[in-house]
């Protein structure tokens, strides 16, 4: 059952379940948070309505800048403007941010410790027509191995909204992970969020679970759809929505691993280096639990629908089912 | 224009005197890094550090001094030994540059110095963070800090900084001023050779600079390209200084060798006496 105390929407389960991209939570997040204090800026890459900043620059248009195509120099720029004081965002497609600017945010964002926000959208496979070369699965690797880095992958368009919020109040480097599609909205605006902090969103009625997923990103909504599944088969699951990928909330996975012993990790990501890496890495000091890990493994996505892809590669509810009932 | 008189200008030659003696001396402690273009620009620096530039040693922090980036960081020992020179901290620390747990690191660190306002070593990074120092001040109404940004030419190779240079023309920022080395050297050899840069000052104008190529070991020539750039408006503005490469010591001069190399205990001595006949 879904865990009420988190104020969870009660509709997720209804066919009929709003959906609402998290990109657009984003963009909802940067305007109150730009309205909230004027240091916050915003920069772009010819991608405006895309990343959803629209909003923003038409509030705002003396506190965005238009860099053009030219994501290696919209890092370093946003460093300089930190540097003076400004809160920048800098949105772009996630391949190309922080795909293609990688060692500038390493160098001019990570190593100078300035308080830059690179918000990468239309990442993972569910960009789905636009084939590999833009479906971005390497991201939340690169950016969780920088220093100083904090490393966000909200689960739907309100928690996106959140997290934008409350990145523009830390001080720290953040990548904020967001999806091009509409995808349903899991919380409610009463539902809280704090970086850092996982939430167990589905539990059993009573006992204990004898699986624990941890999902990241929008695919928590498969995950959840596999656990209700599964209940009927008598299956106890817990579900974990890690949104914060680093800092890693080390608590609480051990204590989902010592209840269930079963870990099963899902994410629209290469599971090498991936979310799934970080539990991983996590489990093996702290509490060594078997893993199944749920992600595209070591390969390039490709044209189709979202849809085709998450079954093709293994994320759909039904192939997320099949991996259960065989880690059980 | 503030003119330079002769008493001035002998003054800053023995600066910059000894500030390339501060360079050569920190290098050969440290066994490696980089001479040549260190010594190249030690006439702009000592101009910049002593003319020029808005600052309060004693208050690096101060919130209306102008900004420098070094975008080329291997040149930091002039870098270091200019700040040293006039006060930011004392000239004995110089000598641990590239120690451990020194805060001269190899390449400049501001977690390890603060009072530095960029880190930089990865080449082509430098312009952009200037830009965007450059547009933060504007938007704060911040109109006359001058943001200097420091580069080498063979750094233009570069793709970023193309991206950097056309959006400072793009949003004519008339406080921005870059210094380009023009010594015609970067590692593997000559740039026209490496990488054909051609004319440098012409294409910093086809993207709406404004700019001036001069003798960058001339103190009067300095003197005016800084007072050009700084009275410039509307546009961003180049100084494309042709330098030579470690210039101060004739044996060394113009040898690329010297652009990654630092001298050992024969050199560094050799070259110490020259700069001390100077006086």
């Amino acid at each position: 059952m879904l865990n009420q105390n988190l104020k969870l929407n009660t509709k997720i389960f209804n066919g009929d379940v709003e959906k609402k991209s998290t990109r657009e939570g984003f963009g909802e997040g940067l305007l109150e948070a730009g309205i909230n204090d004027e240091k916050v800026v915003g920069l772009c890459a010819d991608l405006l309505e895309s990343v959803k900043m629209n909003i923003f620059q038409e509030k705002f248009p003396n506190r965005f800048i238009e860099v053009g195509i030219a994501e290696q120099n919209i890092v370093s720029v946003a460093s300089g403007m930190s540097a003076m004081g400004k809160v920048p965002f800098v949105a772009s497609y996630a391949i190309f941010n922080p795909g293609r600017n990688w060692e500038q945010i390493r160098t001019t964002i990570c190593y100078n410790n300035q308080n830059v926000k690179i918000i990468g959208s239309h990442a993972g496979l569910s960009v789905g027509p636009d084939g590999g070369s833009h479906q971005m699965l390497e991201d939340i690797a690169l950016t969780r191995v920088l220093p100083n880095m904090v490393v966000i992958s909200p689960c739907d368009t309100l928690e996106a909204k959140k997290a934008t919020i409350a990145l523009a109040k830390t001080k720290n480097p953040t990548y904020l992970r967001v999806a091009r599609n509409d995808t349903p909205v899991i919380t409610t605006i009463e539902t809280p969020f704090e970086i850092g902090k996982a939430q167990i969103i589905y539990q059993p009625e009573n006992g204990l679970a004898k699986v624990g997923i941890i999902a990241t990103g929008p695919i928590l909504y498969n995950a959840l759809m596999a656990a209700k599944e599964l209940e009927k088969e008598g299956i106890k699951i817990k579900v974990m929505n890690l949104s914060t990928i680093k800092p890693l909330d080390k608590e609480a996975i051990v204590t989902l691993a010592k209840e269930t012993k079963n870990i099963v990790t899902i994410e629209d990501h290469q599971v090498i280096g991936g979310m799934g890496s970080a539990v991983a890495e996590c489990l093996s000091e702290f509490y060594p639990t078997k893993i199944n890990f749920i992600g595209v493994k070591d390969s390039f996505g490709q044209s189709g629908t979202p849809e085709e892809l998450m079954k093709y590669y293994g994320l759909d509810t039904e192939s997320i089912i099949e991996t259960i009932r065989k880690s059980i | 224009m503030e003119h330079l008189n002769q008493d001035k200008i002998l003054e800053l030659k023995v600066k910059a005197n000894d500030i390339r003696k501060s360079i050569i001396e920190m290098l050969y402690h440290a066994g490696s890094g980089h001479t040549a273009g260190a010594l190249g620009m030690a006439d702009i620096f000592t101009y910049l550090y002593f003319v020029a530039l808005k600052h309060k040693p004693e208050n690096p922090s101060w919130e209306e001094r102008d900004r420098v980036v070094l975008s080329n960081g291997h040149i930091c020992p002039v870098l270091y030994a200019s700040m040293a020179h006039s006060g930011y901290f004392r000239k004995e620390e110089l000598n641990t540059l590239r120690k451990f747990g020194s805060r001269l690191q190899g390449h400049p660190h501001r977690e390890y110095l603060p009072m530095l306002e960029t880190s930089s070593g990865p080449l082509g990074e430098g312009l952009s963070q200037a830009v965007g120092m450059t547009i933060a001040s504007r938007m704060d109404k911040g109109l006359d800090k001058k943001i200097y940004c420091f580069m080498g030419d063979g750094e233009l190779d570069e793709g970023q900084n193309w991206e950097a240079i056309m959006l400072a023309g793009k949003e004519k920022l008339n406080n921005l001023i870059v210094i380009v080395d023009r010594n015609n050297i970067q590692i593997d050899g000559i740039t026209e050779i490496v990488m054909p840069l051609g004319k440098v000052l012409d294409k910093f104008k086809e993207f709406g600079w404004n700019g001036e190529e001069i003798d960058g070991n001339n103190f009067e020539k300095i003197n005016h390209a800084f007072y050009n750039a700084r009275n410039n408006k509307e546009r961003p503005y180049a100084i494309v200084a042709k330098t030579i490469p470690s210039k101060g010591v004739k044996e060394w001069e113009g040898n690329y060798k010297w652009h990654g190399k630092a001298p050992n205990k024969g050199e560094m001595e050799m070259a110490i006496k020259e700069l001390d006949a100077n006086k």
